[in-house]
């Protein structure tokens, strides 16, 4: 990463800070967003946790003492390549259909002897969670510029694609809000946030073709898990369980409306 | 399974025996056996955390019935529109107006009821996540109509005009429950729900109606 063109990155942003109002009027708000991310692209710190997370992958870590190298992300032990964008699918070993947080989840337990909970029940950005952040920028990094294309030819990935499609219309909460109430049509926006219409391919590089992304307003890298635990709050939801049924059959909807779409994840955020 | 048996727990058997099958032999489920698996998996995946319960995924009507990407029957609609309208409750004395730098400060704010927010914590408006108010607030979502000069292109120039009551109450109602004029409205209920106390709808109405507010500039 280069520190010179974070730093422009930065001063970017405060220049936009400073033109306030008057700029966002004379130039489309989304433009001038646009414009900051590509800046701040260039010096994209998603690199410092791809790093982190491929040095991981390699690491014996766990009361097995082993690496995760013979991790079966879907096309094969060890295969990383293209894996990411083939995620949720249908795994035989466990009987269930995962998305990469959850599938990465069964080989730090089954491989290193990880206890699930040291994960699950683990705050975001601590502990085991960042181990986590580490391996999807770098699983997802692997898979950069390839086109989403998640299976649908088991019974099990369908199922989970009907039930995504369910909970995401699913209207509740003290707002009654949905995840279809800001992510069902085109050019909508909360406040200035453009938000992607997910009931459909939303282009290369938008919505799940993003994540996990790096936040520059928090620092902080997030996985889709994180991303969706966010939504719920925001939705006025109660609290989504880390790598829980209803979050994963949601990744399978949003990936499979998402077919064709170019991943630019690890991508960067504002 | 014959779909006449289903209820929430044959719901519950089906999505084991579908999930325990997992093969592509077996018979596609119907769409109302998705439904249930759908709801079990939703209500098995969540959890309380602070002041968001777990309760808050039991639906009414008008959320169940707005929960597809198909609009519910006319009659349904119909029978949710009605319902909201019976649930108005009009502010006490008739007074339906408060003060509108106070309203702008509440539609500025989008904070309250989320599992970050402190018990008790007053919640915000959020109107301008969804809306165009102020001219001077740029930084504005459109998922909701623009509401710049609300007042104004509705004619209030002055707000104790006899002529103004039909507005003000349409405006009361739409703030106190969205859905008494549209069954799937994204607005929230903020009156009906408790979201919002009748002093804050007060200062919206004023923020929205008043002529010396800056929306009717």
């Amino acid at each position: 990463m280069k520190t010179a063109s974070l730093c422009a990155g930065l001063l970017a942003l405060a220049g936009m800070a400073l033109a306030g109002p008057l700029a966002a009027q004379t130039k489309s708000a989304a433009d001038g967003i646009a414009e900051y991310r590509a800046m701040l692209a260039d010096g994209n710190p998603a690199e410092l946790f791809e790093a982190r997370g491929q040095e991981l992958w390699k690491t014996k870590r766990g009361p097995k003492n082993a690496d995760m190298s013979q991790c079966d992300l879907g096309k094969g032990p060890g295969v990383v390549k293209g894996a990411f964008v083939e995620l949720p699918r249908w795994f035989a070993d466990t009987q269930k259909v995962q998305d990469l947080e959850s599938r990465l989840l069964t080989c730090m337990t089954t491989l290193q002897g990880i206890e699930a909970k040291a994960v699950t029940e683990e705050r975001f950005g601590r502990g085991e969670q960042r181990h986590m952040e580490g391996l999807v920028a770098w699983i997802s990094a692997e898979s950069r510029g390839m086109k989403m294309n998640l299976p649908q030819s088991h019974a099990q990935e369908k199922l989970s694609y009907e039930i995504g499609k369910r909970a995401f219309f699913y209207r509740g909460g003290t707002h009654d809000f949905s995840c279809a109430s800001c992510h069902s049509a085109e050019g909508q926006r909360i406040r200035l946030q453009d938000l992607p219409n997910l009931t459909k391919n939303p282009g290369d590089g938008v919505g799940f073709a993003a994540w996990p992304a790096y936040r520059v307003s928090s620092g902080e890298l997030w996985g889709m898990q994180r991303r969706l635990n966010d939504c719920f709050r925001q939705q006025r939801f109660p609290y989504p369980g880390y790598a829980s049924d209803v979050t994963i059959a949601l990744g399978t909807y949003m990936g499979v409306n998402a077919k064709g779409a170019a991943s630019i994840a690890p991508s960067i955020k504002r | 399974m014959k779909t006449s048996h289903i209820t929430t727990l044959a719901g519950v058997a089906v999505a084991a025996s579908v999930l325990v099958a997992g093969c592509a032999t077996a018979p596609s489920p119907t769409s109302a056996e998705l439904d249930a698996l759908a709801t079990q998996t939703i209500m098995s995946s969540f959890r309380d955390q602070g002041i968001a319960k777990v309760d808050r995924l039991k639906q009414d009507l008008g959320q169940s019935a707005c929960s597809s990407d198909k609009p519910p029957s006319d009659a349904v609609a119909q029978r949710i529109m009605e319902e909201a309208k019976t649930s108005i409750k009009w502010p006490a004395d008739g007074q339906y107006f408060g003060d509108f730098a106070a309203g702008e400060r509440l539609a500025q704010n989008g904070r309250g009821a989320t599992w970050t927010d402190a018990p008790g914590s007053a919640n915000g408006g959020n109107c301008y996540n969804c809306h165009q108010i102020s001219k001077a607030e740029v930084s504005y979502g459109n998922i909701g109509p623009s509401l710049y000069q609300y007042g104004k292109n509705r004619g209030i120039s002055d707000v104790a005009a006899p002529t103004a009551l039909p507005i003000i109450q349409y405006t009361w109602t739409k703030l106190y429950n969205s859905k008494a004029y549209a069954a799937c409205s994204n607005m929230p209920r903020f009156g009906h729900v408790g979201l919002l106390d009748e002093k804050q709808m007060r200062d919206l109405m004023s923020l929205l109606l008043d002529p010396r507010s800056p929306v009717n500039q």
